[in-house]
């Protein structure tokens, strides 16, 4: 795979497919770690810009906790979008956590020929596209118009125990790993929510998603 | 085999609750492992109604991609609704409600609600045997793809679609906001001024409870005379916009309402809040119609094409759809009545 884009996040087109088998969308997180983790390869094991911010000082433990959970189960895969660097796609840290970029106009996905692969994905690994139509990832900053700066901690924790949107719209949509999510207790979901909150807010409106051809 | 399958996991769940008791204990309250079992019939053996069970029949019903519906409300012995907040009543420990479910002239479902403490409300669904003989609760969960709603269509190659069990927390989404509410059984679809436009309503027989029948038969307090001389009605500039209104109210209200955990979404479509033209017409709302972005808003007078409720009453994509639960199955004679009213509205 090769993939470039320049700082505007309009990418020029020289990149592959990046595909996943399956239903079983907790593959496309998977893929999305090997690639992180080819990156890191790629950029001799490391680099500070491959790394979430640092810890800002005066977090509580349970905003240190949600940073650690953050961190750890993968949200930045979908939700940082990713840029090409020197050595290969590295996480756009000017973007943390901001969901796919509204300056990035998605084309229309490409109709794959039948056969074993089901989805496509953007180079910044925040727009996807499958049976479900074309998902893009949420900003998560706690932006009052565009992030969650107007969500109610139940809200997020009804959306994560139940799937749907504030628990009560549509479905969260692939790949968002809501199967795993939902194995969260409520005192990490309010770590997450708590930390999200303490970072800086980004103004970006992700769009909405779009429903696969022939479905109106 | 799905039927078989659908069999063995309702009788797993029928053997691990065989031990379930209706009566509220000290412990937490459980629906009973079979429907016979809930009350709702005469006695053993048989699937009459037991008379204390009164049917009723909202003036604007649930769409619920075509299903013959039967609903009955069981009061305990001597209790009576305190309807004091007209828009919340409060109904005494021990109500029970039940929502049966028909396809193609054959019972899949039957849904309980039963206020067991004055905290706790029991949610449980019942999923119908092939004999039609008794009802055996369904897994928390729920049980999908129980019985064929729509066929497939050959000319269009569309599968066929089927109608799934709700798990309990599905039936909370809509249920339970700030409080539990019961939906369908309210002053204004109770009101003995029924809209004749409603949209799938049923024929009203004087079996069925009525806010009349209510009052005279002191089943709700304080007793409200103008409930019987000037019976709720919603105030519309047109036939039309009278049964849209009610329409949007029963089936977009229980989410969108003034109480609900999404209110700050700034769409309310409950009658009662009185809200629904004031935050739909000419309101741009979060989710704009893909054809049409400049100029979608959520009602856009005389435009059905660009009036985001509409789009996405006619979507059955998850991405888009609305109710996003509790139907496959586009509502064609409400999307008619909708479009209708939005053109008239010039």
């Amino acid at each position: 795979m090769t993939v470039e884009i320049d700082d505007t996040m309009k990418y020029s087109r020289t990149y592959s497919n990046i595909v996943f088998p399956g239903i079983v969308f907790a593959a496309a997180i998977l893929l999305t770690a090997f690639l992180a983790t080819a990156s890191l390869r790629a950029a001799g094991g490391g680099g500070e810009q491959l790394v979430p911010p640092k810890t800002p000082a005066g977090l509580t433990a349970q905003q240190t906790r949600g940073k650690y959970l953050v961190d750890t189960m993968g949200c930045h895969d979908c939700h940082t979008p990713m840029k090409m660097g020197p050595n290969g796609p590295q996480w756009d840290l000017d973007r943390t956590l901001s969901g796919h970029p509204e300056t990035l106009v998605m084309p229309p996905a490409p109709i794959l020929p039948p056969g074993p692969w089901i989805g496509t994905a953007a180079a910044t690994f925040t727009a996807w596209n499958g049976p479900w139509g074309t998902s893009f990832t949420a900003n998560l900053t706690p932006d009052k118009e565009t992030g969650l700066g107007d969500w109610t901690v139940e809200q997020f924790i009804e959306t994560m125990k139940t799937g749907k949107d504030r628990g009560k719209g549509r479905p969260v949509l692939p790949p968002m790993p809501v199967q795993n999510l939902r194995q969260l207790n409520d005192e990490d979901i309010r770590a997450l929510f708590a930390y999200l909150q303490t970072l800086k807010p980004i103004k970006n409106r992700v769009p909405q998603p779009i429903d696969p051809p022939d479905s109106k | 085999m799905k039927t078989l399958g659908a069999a063995t996991v309702i009788l797993i769940a029928a053997v691990v609750r065989a031990t379930a008791s209706f009566e509220a204990g000290p412990a937490a309250p459980v629906a009973p492992a079979l429907l016979s079992e809930t009350g709702l019939y005469a006695g053993e053996g048989t699937t009459q109604i037991d008379p204390r069970n009164r049917p009723f029949s909202p003036q604007y019903p649930l769409w619920s991609d075509g299903a013959a519906k039967k609903r009955w409300i069981r009061l305990p012995d001597g209790a009576a609704i305190d309807a004091t907040n007209l828009a919340r009543w409060e109904f005494p420990v021990g109500t029970r409600f039940w929502k049966e479910f028909s396809f193609n002239g054959r019972k899949v479902e039957t849904r309980m609600l039963w206020r067991a403490t004055q905290e706790r409300w029991v949610f449980a669904s019942y999923a119908w045997n092939e004999a039609q003989t008794e009802a055996m609760l369904a897994p928390e969960t729920g049980i999908p793809d129980v019985a064929e709603v729509a066929p497939f269509d050959i000319a269009q190659g569309k599968p066929g679609k089927r109608h799934t069990i709700p798990g309990v927390a599905d039936c909370r989404s809509c249920h339970d906001s700030a409080r539990t509410e019961i939906l369908g059984f309210d002053a204004l679809n109770l009101s003995d001024d029924r809209d004749p436009n409603a949209p799938h309503a049923e024929t009203l027989t004087n079996e069925m409870l009525t806010l009349r029948t209510l009052t005279e038969e002191n089943l709700i307090y304080p007793k409200r005379q103008e409930l019987i001389a000037t019976p709720p009605r919603i105030a519309a500039r047109s036939a039309n916009e009278r049964a849209a209104l009610g329409y949007l109210s029963t089936n977009c209200g229980s989410c969108h309402n003034r109480e609900s955990s999404i209110a700050s979404l700034g769409l309310i479509l409950k009658h009662r809040d009185g809200s629904t033209l004031t935050t739909t017409v000419n309101q741009r709302g979060h989710w704009v119609v893909p054809e049409a972005q400049e100029e979608s808003r959520l009602i856009n007078p005389g435009h059905p094409e660009s009036s985001a409720i509409i789009r996405r009453l006619k979507s059955r994509r998850p991405s888009s759809q609305m109710p996003p639960l509790g139907t496959v199955v586009v509502d064609r004679d409400a999307l008619d009545l909708l479009v209708r009213w939005v053109k008239e509205m010039q």
